[in-house]
C-alpha cells in the first residue's frame, strides 16, 4: 500500500470521530504548548540577564583585594591592604591591551542634602569610570583627573540617590551635599542603568574621587578594588595571567603563597549565570514534558478503544488481503498523525501563549527553533511509542475471530 | 475433467484447543471442486462447514492434510503468503455484509485493490465502478451503506469480492440477513456470475432451499462429509423473480 493511501486512510478514520480526535489531540496540544512556553520563558530570562550584563560591559575586569592569611587565620576579601594606587598605575603602564583603569574604594555613609538624607554606597573611583562602565551622564559632568589628584570634594549622583535626595527628575548640579559631615559639590547625575545582574541597584550610589574617599572619608592609603576595561579584541584570558604575575611580583609573594587578590570579569559571571538559567529552562521544560507524556497515554487509550471498535473492519481488511503489517501500519500512522497534528497546533498555541505571556506579564519570552523542533519531535516519538502497542494488538487479531466479532 | 480443480483437499483436518478441550472441527475431508462449479455447503452448526470454508478461504491453516488451491499447495503457506492468496484469488461475501461504515460504495469496492500490487487511483476507480455496474449498482457509486437497502449492501459486498477478479468466490450465509425476495435477487447475481464469467462459487448455507440454487450440494456433519449430490431440479433465480413480481401484481 502506498504511503499516501495509508495516510489518507488514517486521516479519514480520524475525521470520522472528529470530537474524540480533537479531545485526544488536546492532550498533545497542551503538552507541546507547555514545553514551548516554558522554554521560551527560560530563554527570555537568559537573554535579559545577558543583556543586563552586557549593559555593565563584558570587557570589564575587576581586581579585588583578596583574603590574607595570618598564620591559620584567614580573612575575607577586601581585608588586605596590599592593593594600592601604584598597582593600578603599574597595570596601566605594563599590561598591554588595557583601555582604562579605575582604582576603587567604597564605603557606606549617610548622605545629607538640604531637604532629605539617604544612606547609600559611596563609590570612590577614578575619572575613567564612565568610560569603563559605558556610563553616560543625565546632567552635568563627571569629575576630572585633576579632581582625583587633588582629592576634591566633588560628587556625581546615581539616579536613585538623586531621586531620594533632591526629588525625581531634578538637576542638582552645583548643589552641596554632606557626606560624613563634609560638604561635597554635586557635579552631575549619572544616567540610569538599572539593577545589576546580581547585587544592588547600580543607580543607588554616589561616586566621588577615590582619593577623596581614602583621605577624607576613610583615612586609608590602600585600595579595595581596581576596575579596568580590556581593549576590543583582547580577551580576559590573556590579560588575567599578566595582571596576576605583575601583582604577585609587586606584592612580593613567594611562589607557594596564594594570591592576595582575585580577578573576575563580567564575561565570566555571564557564563555562570547563563548556565544557571539554562538549567532552569531544562527543568521547566521537563516538567512540561510530563504533560506530553500524559497526552501520549491519552492517545494509547483512544487507540485501544478504536482497535476494539473496529475489530470487524480489521477482520474485513485481513480477508481482502491486508497483511499484519498493513494493519499495524494503519493504526500506527493514525496515532502518529494524531500526535503530530496535536503537536503542530501545540506549536502554534505555544507561540501565541508565549506572546501573551511577554505582553501581559512583561517578561521576555523567546520562542526558539530548537524548542519547536524538540517538542515536535517528542510529539512524534510519543505517537510512535504509545501507538505501537494498540497497533500491534490490531495486527495480531485472528481474521476469523475478528470477522465474527460482535 | 482434465483441468486442475480450483479446490482439491485431501484428508483435511482441523483441531482447535478451547481451553483444555480439543475440538476436532474437521476430521478428514477429501474433496475436489472443479473450475466453474457452484457448490453449496450445508449442515447444522458445528458440522464443520464454516471451518472448511475458512480453510478454503485461506483465513486459517489446516492442522493436517493437503489443500491445493488452483493446483498450488497452500496448506503450509506463511501468513504473509496467505494474505496475498486471499487478495488475488479469493473473494469473500459475508452474512453481515461487512462494509466500511461512512464510506461510499465505490470506496468499499476499491478496498481490495489497496492491498494488492499497486493500481493507479484512476484505474482503481474504473474497475470498482465496473464491478458495481455488474451487480446493478452503477447508479449508486457514492451512496454510503446507511443509504442502501440490505440487498444493495450485499451487492456492494459482492462487487468488492469480484473486483480483483478472483477464481473463487466464497459466500458465508450471504442471504442470512435478507428477506426472501432480496435473497432470490442475490442468488440470481451469483447464478449469473457463475454462468457468464465461470467464477467458481462456494456457498455456505443452512437453508436447504437456498442450496437448491447451486449445482452441487455437499453436506457436513461432525467434521466429515456425509452427503455429496448433484442438484437435480435446480432453482433459477431469474425465473422465480419474474414469478414473484407477477404474483405481487396479481395480489
Amino acid at each position: 500500500m502506498s504511503p499516501i493511501t495509508t495516510l489518507s486512510i488514517a486521516v479519514t478514520a480520524l475525521r470520522r470521530n472528529a470530537m474524540r480526535t480533537a479531545l485526544t489531540a488536546l492532550g498533545m496540544i497542551i503538552g507541546v504548548a507547555a514545553v514551548i512556553v516554558m522554554v521560551a520563558i527560560g530563554h527570555g530570562a537568559q537573554s535579559s540577564i545577558e543583556s543586563r550584563i552586557r549593559s555593565a560591559g563584558t570587557n570589564v575586569v575587576t581586581i579585588s583585594a583578596g583574603s590574607n592569611a595570618f598564620g591559620p587565620v584567614r580573612q575575607g576579601f577586601g581585608n588586605t591592604t596590599t592593593l594600592t594606587p601604584e598597582d593600578a598605575r603599574a597595570i596601566t603602564d605594563d599590561v598591554p591591551g588595557i583601555d582604562y583603569v579605575s582604582p576603587g574604594v567604597n564605603t557606606r555613609q549617610q548622605v545629607v542634602a538640604e531637604a532629605a538624607n539617604w544612606n547609600t554606597q559611596i563609590q570612590g573611583a577614578g575619572a575613567d569610570l564612565p568610560a569603563i562602565r559605558a556610563w553616560s551622564l543625565e546632567f552635568g559632568s563627571f569629575f576630572t583627573e585633576q579632581d582625583v589628584s587633588r582629592a576634591e570634594k566633588v560628587a556625581v549622583l546615581g539616579g536613585i540617590a538623586r531621586d531620594e535626595l533632591f526629588g525625581p527628575g531634578t538637576d542638582p548640579t552645583g548643589a552641596t551635599i554632606r557626606i560624613g559631615n563634609q560638604p561635597f559639590r554635586v557635579t552631575g547625575v549619572l544616567a540610569r542603568k538599572g539593577q545589576a545582574a546580581m547585587g544592588p541597584d547600580q543607580d543607588d550610589t554616589v561616586v566621588v574621587p577615590y582619593t577623596t574617599v581614602q583621605k577624607k572619608l576613610l583615612g586609608i592609603t590602600h585600595l579595595q578594588s581596581i576596575t579596568l576595561s580590556v581593549a576590543n579584541g583582547v580577551s580576559f584570558q590573556t590579560v588575567s595571567p599578566r595582571i596576576t604575575d605583575l601583582l604577585r611580583t609587586r606584592h612580593g609573594l613567594a611562589p607557594e603563597d596564594p594570591d592576595d587578590f582575585s580577578i573576575r570579569s563580567l564575561e565570566e559571571m555571564a557564563t555562570v549565570l547563563t548556565s544557571t538559567t539554562t538549567t532552569m529552562t531544562w527543568l521547566l521544560a521537563s516538567i512540561a514534558a510530563v504533560s506530553l507524556l500524559v497526552g501520549g497515554i491519552g492517545i494509547m487509550n483512544i487507540m485501544l478503544v478504536s482497535v476494539t471498535e473496529r475489530t470487524r473492519e480489521i477482520g474485513l481488511r485481513l480477508s481482502v488481503g491486508a497483511r499484519d503489517f498493513d494493519v499495524l501500519l494503519q493504526f500506527l500512522v493514525e496515532a502518529v498523525v494524531l500526535s503530530l497534528t496535536g503537536g503542530a497546533i501545540g506549536v502554534a498555541a505555544g507561540f501565541a501563549a508565549s506572546m501573551a505571556v511577554s505582553r501581559i506579564m512583561g517578561w521576555t519570552a523567546v520562542v526558539t527553533g530548537d524548542a519547536v523542533l524538540m517538542s515536535f519531535g517528542f510529539a512524534a516519538a510519543v505517537g510512535v511509542f504509545f501507538g505501537f502497542y494498540p497497533a500491534r494488538k490490531a495486527a495480531a487479531l485472528d481474521p476469523i475471530a475478528a470477522l465474527r466479532y460482535e | 475433467m482434465n483441468e486442475t480443480p480450483v479446490i482439491a483437499v485431501h484428508d483435511l483436518t482441523k483441531t482447535y484447543a478451547v481451553g483444555d478441550i480439543e475440538v476436532r472441527a474437521l476430521r478428514g475431508v477429501s474433496l475436489q471442486i472443479p473450475r466453474g462449479s457452484f457448490v453449496a455447503l450445508t449442515g447444522p452448526s458445528g458440522s464443520g462447514k464454516s471451518t472448511f470454508m475458512h480453510l478454503a478461504g485461506c483465513l486459517d491453516r489446516p492442522t493436517g492434510g493437503v489443500y491445493e488451491l488452483n493446483g498450488r499447495d497452500v496448506s503450509r503457506f506463511s501468513k504473509r503468503e496467505l494474505a496475498m492468496v486471499r487478495n488475488r484469488e479469493i473473494g469473500f461475501v459475508f452474512q453481515g455484509f461487512n462494509l466500511l461504515a461512512r464510506t461510499s460504495a465505490i470506496e468499499n469496492v476499491e478496498l481490495p485493490m489497496l492491498y494488492g500490487p499497486p493500481v493507479p487511483a484512476r484505474e482503481r476507480h474504473r474497475r470498482a465502478a465496473a464491478a458495481l455496474e455488474a451487480v446493478g449498482l452503477g447508479g449508486r457509486l457514492d451512496h454510503h451503506p446507511n443509504q442502501l437497502s440490505g440487498g444493495q449492501q450485499q451487492r456492494v459486498a459482492i462487487a468488492r469480492a469480484l473486483v480483483n477478479e478472483p477464481t473463487l468466490l466464497l459466500a458465508d450465509e450471504p442471504t442470512g440477513n435478507l428477506d426472501s425476495r432480496t435473497s432470490i435477487e442475490v442468488m440470481g447475481i451469483f447464478q449469473r456470475l457463475n454462468a457468464e464469467r465461470g467464477i467458481t462459487i462456494v456457498l455456505v448455507t443452512h437453508e436447504p432451499d437456498i442450496a437448491e440454487y447451486a449445482t452441487r450440494v455437499i453436506g457436513f456433519r461432525d467434521g466429515r462429509i456425509r452427503l455429496d449430490r448433484r442438484v437435480l431440479q435446480r432453482r433459477d433465480a431469474g425465473d422465480e423473480l419474474r414469478k414473484f413480481d407477477a404474483q405481487g401484481e396479481a395480489a
